[in-house]
């Protein structure tokens, strides 16, 4: 596991109540790892671990809907 | 300068207990309370949007001592009008008996509030005394066959109101923001035939991050600290929702008023509905609300 995975699971684990069980495409919302509300602490998690601002325009729950897809962001806008 | 003189508020007199939902829903009623804070909501029946907004008025009316006739301009904010136009505004008028003064429907729905009390507040030196009126009967746009769990467990019916002038009274509005983003406006939509569309992920995602900026951004430009704020009175849309802007402002959850737990979202209506149930005391309270559109605003106001 690479130090960036390590880091956005543990805070996808921080701030849901359900277990990581879940495959690296799977959805994040479909599973019920994540909920309305958990989704806007992920997103604030991401940026204050991986010190970058999602901008409104990228709020998107698509963007962070699985695993992968967080990843991807992550790795795309990570300083 | 323009005051905030007096609130009011209507609410139908069918309560409608979670369980009532639950058992159509198929969920349980404390799932609906833990998931939006929401115990009972009022449906309105056979009561209209105009209805509901004409007994808040006079209820406004009424506690602040004037006179229907002295008013200059009434603002009413409905997202679930019955029809296209007129809006509910002209019978209001006429119900109130006015034949002559102008009127103003705001169908923005949740943000309808926090619009017509800040438009309101920079009117006040052309149109002196204004009656501002958030009125919904959400009961009419949630049902679909199945009912939608994601909406039907939220809304409710109601009406209130705000009279804002420029006469001096105790609340004194310092300053407002109001803002519109349009990207994400089909995620938070009624059609001309319902039911209401609502993209929840989207919506409290973009929520959580823009009510506490805008909060921030009113509270910076009238120099006060979100700590020193003694009163928050927002949108009634979901407890969870209040608690997040809560954390996110890093102010006690005390401070932020809440009724949601009897009434619902009753959309555009709730703020001033809670408003009219808040006891001010001395020093900086913050009015905010968010929708569709996206739509979304503060006003910070100094009670003496």
């Amino acid at each position: 596991m690479n130090y960036m995975r390590d880091r956005l699971l543990k805070i996808l684990q921080k701030v849901t109540s359900q277990p990581l069980d879940v495959g690296d495409e799977d959805s994040l919302f479909e599973s019920g790892v994540l909920d309305s509300f958990a989704l806007p602490d992920l997103v604030s998690g991401l940026e204050q671990e991986f010190s970058f601002k999602v901008p409104d325009s990228d709020l998107n729950p698509r963007k962070f809907d699985s695993i992968a897809r967080i990843e991807a962001y992550v790795s795309e806008h990570a300083r | 300068m323009s005051y905030l003189h007096a609130f009011g508020a209507h609410l139908p007199a069918r309560v409608v207990e979670n369980a009532e939902l639950a058992s159509q829903l198929g969920c349980t009623s404390e799932w609906i309370e833990s998931a939006s804070g929401i115990r009972a909501r009022r449906w309105a029946g056979q009561e209209t949007v105009a209805d509901l907004a004409v007994a808040a008025a006079r209820d406004c009316l009424s506690r602040a001592g004037l006179e229907a006739s002295h008013l200059g301009l009434i603002i009413v904010s409905s997202g679930s009008a019955e029809r296209r136009f007129p809006g509910p505004a002209s019978t209001v008028a006429a119900a109130l008996g006015l034949n002559a003064t102008p009127v103003l429907d705001l169908p923005i729905a949740s943000a309808g509030a926090i619009f017509a009390l800040s438009l309101a507040s920079q009117l006040t030196s052309c149109y002196g005394e204004i009656l501002v009126i958030a009125a919904e009967k959400m009961s009419t746009v949630i049902q679909g066959a199945p009912l939608d769990q994601n909406t039907a467990i939220l809304f409710g019916d109601g009406a209130g109101a705000a009279l804002v002038s420029s006469r001096p009274g105790r609340i004194e509005v310092l300053d407002s923001v109001l803002h519109t983003d349009g990207a994400n406006r089909d995620d938070l939509a009624l059609d001309l035939t319902g039911p209401l569309r609502m993209n929840g992920l989207t919506v409290i995602l973009q929520v959580s991050r823009k009510l506490p900026a805008v909060i921030q951004e009113v509270l910076r430009r009238a120099g006060i600290a979100p700590a020193a704020v003694k009163q928050f009175v927002m949108h009634q849309a979901n407890q969870n929702l209040i608690m997040k802007v809560a954390k996110s402002l890093a102010v006690d959850s005390s401070l932020m008023f809440s009724n949601i737990a009897r009434y619902g979202n009753t959309s555009s209506a709730s703020m001033l509905i809670a408003a009219s149930e808040w006891e001010p005391a001395p020093g900086p309270v913050v009015f905010a609300g968010f929708g569709a559109g996206f739509n979304w605003g503060a006003l910070v106001a100094r009670v003496a």
